[in-house]
């Protein structure tokens, strides 16, 4: 038995795209706790309600972190239209859909990317920010903007899609989908990538629960929680959905779900595509939020559930904004999953919940 | 099972152009509907105050005595809510992105002083929404 030593982790470190800080305690190259720490990049953007008002704040929103830009501004949208009251026209809700499986699709494939750069897969990594690129190329044609788009306000959407514009998103998706095949048959079936994936970071179904793990990092270890069966908005209107899981509940289990996710977000659009009715994008907002109204509303970002609170005063500006994110639900599990695993596999699991320490802190 | 996955993409990545462009010297095409930048067209700008109220950064100063209106791009977000809400509207999101710049400075508009023909037309617009105004009364009053 050798001597416990504290590795520290991060905040920098070449795996981790955000600062998130791990005291490793280490006893023969193996991990016997990991203390996570956060707390790096806060900006009190909640706080900041106060000095914008509802309608400014989803462009504050929607800055909370990058790659989950179109789920916050639609979380905050929808959850200050259900504290007015305020019905968004179908059209609109399509669209939002179809942008925020865009955006899953955007996310998941920077985070494969990133996962294959940590297993040291230089070329796969670059496949995938490649094919990722062209979904960003079809945000800049659908709305202006690459990461940031500012297409959701309350009461609707900025700008309508005409029929060619979705005609070339289902166009350029198919084209992704011939190619992306080719890339998940590297990570699912590439013996080098099992060997660094196939029963690391093990968390069993009971564990995920008890830790109230979210998102693929909890449906890769068969916990059934996507907010997407709740049938919130234009998602009702999907023929089919059943959740990705896994019952493998290791780290290339949580590669598979993600990377399936990709395909039914895919199918997804296309079904929303066929199905999108005509008719207004935009309802305009009257009036101010109620003094003492309150509202919540979830969503399924990327990384998992998202919860929101808005509570109004009466006047345009909102009392409390509050958010809870999908990485702070599963820090809890990453600590776990660490627990007892080889020292060179902390990066992978570390980068398996697809940690977003920008929401995380706000 | 197996390894080489990948063969077939990346033999076919030694025969294709880059996906990358040598920017700055290559640049991309940008589509029509992109949120380059801010423009005002301040001729027809009634310098009402909307955009600089409504702009969730700050960016935007409308100053109605000195008849200017003034961007700072470097506080821009591109959010197009200005745009939106103009009513004039004389408020266009144009494609091309900012160039750096050494210093931070404002870019400020003035609005042009109305020639006498203009004045003119607007002086005389004024009256006939007078008498317009006066001959509704009268019509309303004859009416009682």
């Amino acid at each position: 038995m050798g001597k416990a030593t504290i590795i520290p982790f991060g905040p920098q470190h070449p795996v981790l795209p955000e600062p998130l800080h791990l005291d490793l305690v280490v006893e023969d190259e193996k991990v016997i706790e990991a203390v996570p720490q956060i707390g790096f990049i806060h900006r009190g953007l909640e706080k900041l309600t106060e000095t914008r008002d509802y309608n400014q704040f989803i462009y504050i929103a929607e800055r909370i972190c990058g790659i989950c830009a179109v789920g916050h501004s639609l979380g905050y949208a929808e959850t200050v239209e259900g504290l007015m009251g305020l019905e968004v026209p179908k059209r609109a809700s399509y669209l939002r859909v179809i942008l925020h499986e865009m955006s899953r699709i955007h996310s998941h494939m920077l985070w494969m990317g990133l996962a294959a750069d940590a297993f040291g897969f230089e070329s796969l990594f670059m496949h995938c920010w490649r094919l990722r690129e062209r979904v960003l190329d079809l945000f800049e044609a659908m709305t202006g903007g690459r990461v940031i788009l500012s297409a959701v306000r309350v009461g609707g959407m900025v700008r309508d899609q005409d029929a060619a514009t979705l005609a070339h998103v289902q166009e350029v998706l198919e084209g992704i989908k011939d190619e992306y095949h080719e890339i998940c048959r590297a990570f699912l079936n590439d013996s080098s990538v099992r060997s660094r994936l196939v029963g690391v970071g093990v968390i069993e179904h009971d564990d995920a629960v008890n830790l109230g793990m979210v998102g693929p990092f909890a449906r890769a270890s068969n916990v059934v929680n996507d907010v997407r069966c709740k049938e919130a908005g234009a998602y009702a209107e999907l023929s089919d959905f059943t959740p990705i899981t896994s019952t493998d509940c290791d780290c290339y289990a949580r590669v598979e779900v993600r990377a399936k996710e990709i395909l039914q977000s895919i199918d997804i659009i296309e079904e929303m595509i066929a199905r999108i009715p005509e008719g207004p994008v935009f309802e305009k907002p009257k009036g101010s939020p109620a003094d003492g109204a309150m509202a919540c509303g979830a969503l399924e970002q990327p990384r998992g559930e998202c919860y929101y609170y808005a509570q109004g005063n009466g006047t345009k500006y909102l009392q409390r904004m509050r958010m809870r994110t999908p990485t702070s639900m599963n820090l809890a599990g990453m600590a776990a999953a660490l627990k007892g695993c080889d020292l060179a596999d902390v990066n992978m699991i570390v980068l398996t919940i697809d940690p977003c320490i920008s929401c995380t802190e706000r | 099972m197996g390894s080489f996955k990948l063969g077939k993409m990346t033999l076919k990545s030694l025969f294709t152009k880059p996906s990358t462009v040598l920017y700055p010297f290559e640049e991309k095409p940008q589509p029509a509907g992109i949120k380059g930048h801010i423009e005002n067209d301040i001729t027809a700008c009634t310098l009402c105050g909307t955009c600089s109220r409504v702009c969730p950064a700050g960016a935007l100063i409308v100053d109605r005595k000195a008849g200017t209106w003034s961007i700072d791009h470097f506080r821009c977000v591109q959010c197009k809510s200005c745009v939106l809400n103009c009513p004039v509207p004389c408020l266009t999101m144009a494609p091309g992105y900012q160039k750096p710049a050494r210093e931070i400075s404002r870019e400020t508009l003035q609005k042009p002083a109305p020639s006498p023909e203009e004045l003119a037309a607007k002086e005389a617009a004024k009256k006939a929404k007078i008498e317009a105004a006066m001959k509704a009364k009268a019509a309303r009053e004859a009416a009682k």
